[in-house]
């Protein structure tokens, strides 16, 4: 008998419908892969089991019984626990704060003890947690670790992980796997939500699939292979491989020169990192997330303080123009066509509640000496773009917040290349978009390409990385681990690059 | 000459309502809710009192008892404040209204209805000034502790208060101890740091931020009717109560959401407000007047000096203003 | 599935949120809300004054309309909420709480009682006005440029610190009170200039009010133009909606937000002028009586909607001259009008919630065949 079974699960968020008459069985003891592209409703499936959201139609049986889970409180009393893709953690409070946090036990709060059981979890399993260290001052895998363990201190026996690795290095992703199939050889169950297939292929005993919100099928991972599941996931057969023309010609148009970077709190996040662009060439940059990249991409743009170094922009005629502490305004001021697809796109670069025309003037709204705005160019420009790009959206007054990921990610793109830039930064250009989306905006940014335009592509999929780009900057805490050609890189070299300076023992 | 013997006792009554406010909004606003109806919420507190009182002394004749005398408008209090919490807690977590629109109407509200029942009241006891005295209720709340004149200045600074004042202490006191050592403190800062985080923990976000709202505003109440029973000798007159609300919703900034500090802190901005009558200025009223702009003065000074610094424990509850909604997406 | 497996457990309502409401249904609700309102207030005044309903409603209505004068009067007032309501417009697309509208317009007519009382006998009216517009304007600017500044550099809490500035500024105008004090002993200042009328508006023909309206009616359509299609009013909006989308286009978000509070105290300076120079012709601490306030909640109310600003304004001012009638028949203390007032918010309020989310009972399924319609005709996703 299953462990959980779902039955006929529907959830529908305003006029979208999330799940879609789903059903699924958990078996007692197994790894189960939920598999399926961004917004195939995944996690939403998941939710309604640990008792975020509560499905509009279906049923949920324990063990053959049918339940109701309202809260989260109740997962836990099922013994069901979900470790989310945004850690649900208070930054301000300890990690043994934060994992007694909700629990009723018999007495008063007891963090001396609680640190004791805490220490205890992680012997059993293998990891290493402070309890007295505050969250916000731990990396990624630190506070995913606490996450893990506060599902654990919990007494959870089945453990749901929303895309766990997304965050993690290979060698991180490694160690994590190594728990979970500790937990596997425990009686624990575990369910892991991710669209990498070799993950589903490395961990999992069973994989199931979802498409848009409906549950198309599952079978046991011995019995399956990349291919099968693609299509499975996308609905039809797609060509897993990403383009790469050689690049022609390269020559260098920004030189980055021992850029150093401080934030507000004096913590260092960018130490003495040199390298060259070229036009023509898409320069990848790898890195385990909130080691620099941000700042770096922010700092060529004119929007990052920056304690030292240089920016050197190279016109065609091989003049060279600082562009450090210049603004955004002054950068375009020296003729500099630079564009910039930040990584979060609804918080910078687009604003959500204003439509698309008001969105395409951003850039250009200052244009003429009027004190009066002129909507009719930005429109023309809105609605060229949704006809190139195949924004799907009812019309160019929608806002954009409306809009799905990919296409408020075409959106964005399609006005940062509208200016012909010579220049375009691209942070996690595919976050969270379908492979279709996804491969659409590779298209674009090998087009940019081809036009001559320094590309730069910061990516958490190493996979991806490996293929797009022609050459890879390894960042490690905010200094350069070392820059390798895309076609002759190595994932797991690379991987070592990004926690260790270099490599570890050869030099690069 | 400036006299701080008889500075130091006025300048702690003053500040007593400013720490129930204090305590009052500090714990609402750990749970995530900035409650600007504070000002309103003491106006109510302190109508309330005086019109419990008032029935009470009506009913009751010449023949007052300590009894019903402290618990009649001590209740109606409470109650009154009670319901000015719910009808907050209704818009901005319930209906999810935007917290400070909601706050200010209802300060516009609770200043009105302390007016309007006040002033019926005066009118119903057709006195010739514009005020009404409660004299004989107001002799229970402001009775002092034994021995506080037999003691000299100890009794003086120390004993010589109502009740109600040692009752704010102790509210802050317990206050305090309770948000940073127990369960309920963990959890009830959780829910205003991060509500999604405590939802997923099944902490009740609805429940917690009711009870911090609802029992915020029964709190600062309690400030209301100390300032019209105790202070004011059981004398209400229309907006006597001025702006304390606000000073006591700066003051939470001041002293970093703890209660404990709050005691302090209430005291030094009483002297602040009272400062005006101590300070010899001759036949000049005029000065006098801009001698009142300290207290505010010296609250732009500390929210200009609290918004500089930047360490992560300071800072306000990080969800502090914004409604929770589970199925946000 | 069966309904009957479900678990008792479900919660009976379940509230989602609304993607969007045609804006016919969306005042539609407005309207239902203001009734529910003015059915409570009714309720409430009838067991305050044992009134009947409907004479409440006459009652009200023959306070703001009952004669030319009181009309004129709920005119006056209507302008200066409405003038207040549409300063605060900018800061607040900006989504800077300005709480300080209060001491703004009492420094304008600070200012402008100044200048009418030292400057009076020196120079001609015309000048005098210009004068005293210029000043209470700047003055009003300058009150809400302090706490901009410091918000913009420091990211000082605003609401808190416009609202310390209303203090300052009464107690400024009480130190002021007493030095200007006519009689002496009357601890108020009394009708300035009134022999010269120096530095008085002038009235158009024999309406003294009309000026002020124009003014303001004006302004409010400057401002409605200001923020819809100035390059200006897209900059606020910009800056409102994502501080870091503003800077990666290269707006300077301290000198958006300077910029715009300066403008909105400068209009709440202006609102001072009009009271002190066009109406009152005098001044106390109690100028603006809580109408600071009280525009933040219209221009709140109104999202940016002039129309609905005046509306709002109007609807308020209705209630608060009708509340002033009542209380005067009846013998009631005045602040009955702002409990009318709170109660007429509190719905309107609320209201906003209907509009922004839909409640779903236990057991219907019409959300879910809604959504579903909406998929197969081809929606977003």
């Amino acid at each position: 008998m299953a462990a959980v079974s779902m039955r006929n699960i529907t959830k529908i968020f305003g006029t979208i419908v999330a799940n879609d008459d789903v059903s699924l069985d958990i078996h007692k003891g197994e790894i189960l892969s939920l598999l399926g592209e961004n917004g195939s409703g995944k996690t939403t499936l998941m939710n309604m089991l640990s008792g975020i959201y509560f499905p509009d139609a279906g049923q949920i049986y324990i063990d053959g019984k049918p339940v109701t889970i309202a809260s989260p409180r109740e997962a836990y009393e099922y013994g069901i626990g979900m470790i989310h893709q945004h850690f649900k953690l208070v930054d301000v409070f300890t990690a043994a704060e934060n994992i007694v946090l909700g629990l009723e036990e018999e007495g008063r709060l007891d963090l001396t003890r609680a640190g004791e059981r805490i220490r205890k979890i992680c012997d059993t399993y293998g990891f290493d947690v402070d309890p007295k260290q505050k969250i916000y001052n731990m990396s990624v895998s630190q506070k995913q670790t606490v996450e893990i363990v506060k599902v654990l201190y919990r007494g959870a026996d089945i453990l749901i992980l929303d895309e766990p690795t997304a965050v993690l290095t290979p060698q991180e992703t490694e160690k994590l796997f190594a728990v979970l199939r500790n937990m596997k050889k425990d009686g624990k169950t575990v369910v892991i939500i991710t669209h990498k297939l070799h993950e589903v292929e490395e961990i999992s005993d069973r994989v199931a699939v979802l498409r848009k919100g409906r549950y198309i099928g599952e079978m046991k991972t011995s019995e399956t292979n990349a291919q099968e599941m693609t299509n499975m996931m996308v609905g039809r057969e797609v060509a897993l491989n990403i383009e790469r023309p050689d690049p022609v010609d390269p020559k260098p148009r920004i030189i980055v020169d021992n850029l150093t970077v401080r934030s507000s709190d004096n913590v260092l996040k960018l130490d003495e990192v040199s390298f060259t662009a070229n036009a023509g060439e898409i320069l990848g940059i790898a890195g385990i997330s909130g080691c620099g990249q941000k700042e770096l991409l922010e700092a060529i743009a004119g929007l990052q303080s920056v304690e030292n170094g240089s920016i050197r922009y190279v016109h065609d005629n091989g003049e060279e123009e600082e562009l450090l502490g210049r603004d955004p305004l002054q950068i375009a001021g020296l003729g500099v066509s630079l564009s910039f697809v930040p990584e979060d796109r609804l918080g910078m670069g687009l604003v959500g509640s204003m439509d698309l025309t008001d969105n395409m003037m951003l850039r250009s709204f200052r244009r003429g000496k009027s004190v009066f705005t002129d909507r009719k160019t930005p429109r023309k420009l809105a609605e060229k773009v949704v006809d190139e790009l195949e924004v799907n959206t009812p019309g160019v007054s929608t806002p954009v917040r409306r809009l799905s990921g990919g296409n408020v990610q075409k959106v964005l793109v399609g006005r940062e290349i509208a200016s012909s830039p010579t220049v375009l930064l691209s942070a996690y250009a595919v976050r969270g978009l379908d492979i279709n989306s996804s491969y659409t905006i590779y298209d674009l940014l090998n087009q940019q390409k081809k036009n001559r335009v320094a590309v730069v592509y910061v990516g958490e999929d190493l996979d991806v990385l490996l293929e797009l780009c022609d050459r890879i900057l390894v960042l490690c805490g905010g200094r350069v681990s070392g820059i390798v050609e895309g076609k002759k890189a190595d994932k797991n070299k690379v991987g070592m690059m990004m926690t260790r300076l270099g490599g570890g023992d050869d030099d690069e | 000459m400036f006299d701080l013997f008889s500075f130091i006792p006025r300048a702690i009554m003053q500040g007593i309502p400013l720490l129930f406010g204090c305590t009052g909004e500090t714990i609402s606003e750990k749970a995530g809710s900035l409650n600007l109806g504070i000002p309103g919420v003491m106006y109510v507190g302190g109508i309330c009192g005086v019109i419990g009182a008032f029935l009470y002394e009506q009913s009751a004749g010449g023949n007052v008892h300590a009894a019903p005398a402290i618990l009649i408008p001590l209740l109606a209090c409470l109650i009154g404040s009670l319901l000015m919490g719910l009808l907050f807690s209704v818009l901005t977590i319930t209906l999810r209204v935007n917290q400070n629109v909601v706050g200010l109407a209802m300060t516009t509200f609770g200043v009105g209805v302390g007016n309007f029942f006040g002033g019926s009241l005066i009118k119903l006891t057709g006195s010739d000034v514009p005020s009404i005295a409660l004299s004989a209720t107001s002799a229970y709340f402001s009775k002092t502790l034994p021995f506080s004149h037999s003691t000299g200045l100890f009794g003086k600074h120390f004993l010589s208060y109502g009740f109600l004042a040692y009752v704010a202490v102790i509210i802050a006191i317990i206050t305090a101890y309770i948000l940073k050592r127990t369960r309920t403190g963990l959890q009830l800062r959780a829910v205003g740091e991060n509500p999604a985080t405590a939802d997923a923990a099944g902490i009740n976000i609805t429940k917690y931020k009711y009870l911090a709202t609802c029992i915020g505003c029964m709190i600062a109440g309690l400030g209301g009717l100390y300032y019209v029973m105790d202070y004011a000798s059981g004398v209400w007159s229309n907006d006597a109560f001025g702006d304390r609300g606000w000073l006591a919703i700066a003051l939470v900034i001041f002293t970093l959401w703890r209660p404990n500090i709050a005691i302090f802190a209430s005291f030094l901005f009483g002297g602040l407000y009272i400062l005006y009558l101590f300070i010899p200025t001759g036949t000049d009223l005029a000065v006098k007047e801009l001698y009142k702009m300290l207290p505010y003065l010296v609250t732009i000074i500390v929210l200009i000096l609290t918004g500089m610094r930047n360490k992560r424990e300071n800072q306000p509850p990080e969800s502090l203003g914004l409604p929770y909604f589970r199925e946000d997406r | 599935m069966s309904k009957a497996s479900k678990s008792s457990k479900e919660p009976l309502i379940h509230i989602t949120k609304r993607k969007t409401m045609a804006w016919q249904k969306a005042w539609l609700i407005r309207i239902a809300s203001i009734v529910a309102a003015l059915i409570v207030c009714a309720i409430v005044t009838t067991s305050a004054t044992g009134l009947d309903p409907f004479s409440v409603f006459s009652k009200i209505l023959e306070g703001a309309f009952g004669s030319e004068r009181k009309i004129w009067i709920l005119g006056k007032e209507t302008a200066v909420l409405l003038c207040i309501s549409v300063a605060m417009a900018p800061a607040f697309r900006m989504k800077f709480w300005n709480l300080g509208g209060e001491g703004q317009v009492l420094i304008g007519a600070w200012m402008t009682a100044a200048c009418m009382i030292y400057l009076g006998d020196k120079v001609p009216t015309p000048i005098l006005i210009l004068i005293s517009l210029i000043g209470a304007t700047a003055i009003g600017a300058v009150w809400a440029g302090i706490p901009a500044f410091f918000k913009a550099r420091w990211n000082t809490n605003e609401t808190l610190f416009t609202l310390m500035m209303n203090y300052v500024a009464i107690q400024l105008v009480a130190y002021y009170i007493i030095i200007w004090e006519s009689p002496k002993g009357s601890g108020k200042v009394g009708i300035i200039n009134q022999a010269t009328n120096a530095g008085w508006l002038p009235s158009i023909g024999s309406y003294q009010y009309l000026l002020n309206i124009l003014v303001v009616a004006a302004v409010t359509v400057l401002m409605y133009i200001y923020l819809q299609y100035s390059k200006h009013g897209y900059e606020i909006a910009v800056v409102g909606e994502s501080q870091s989308t503003a800077r990666y286009v290269g707006i300077k978000v301290d000198r958006v937000i300077i910029r715009t509070l300066l403008l909105s105290g400068g209009i709440c300076g202006l609102c001072g002028f009009l009271m002190v120079a066009g109406t009152d012709h005098t001044i106390t601490t109690t100028l603006a009586g809580g109408r600071g306030f009280l525009g933040v909640l219209v221009a709140w109310l109104a999202q940016f909607n002039p129309l609905a600003m005046v509306l709002v304004s109007l609807l308020l001012c209705v209630l608060s001259r009708g509340a002033g009638e009542i209380s005067t028949a009846f013998g009631l203390n005045q602040s009955f009008g702002d409990i009318l007032t709170g109660i007429i918010l509190f719905f309107i309020i609320g209201s906003e919630f209907f509009i922004n989310y839909r409640i779903n009972f236990r057991g219907s399924t019409k959300a879910v065949k809604d959504a579903k319609n909406a998929g197969k005709e081809g929606g977003l996703h």
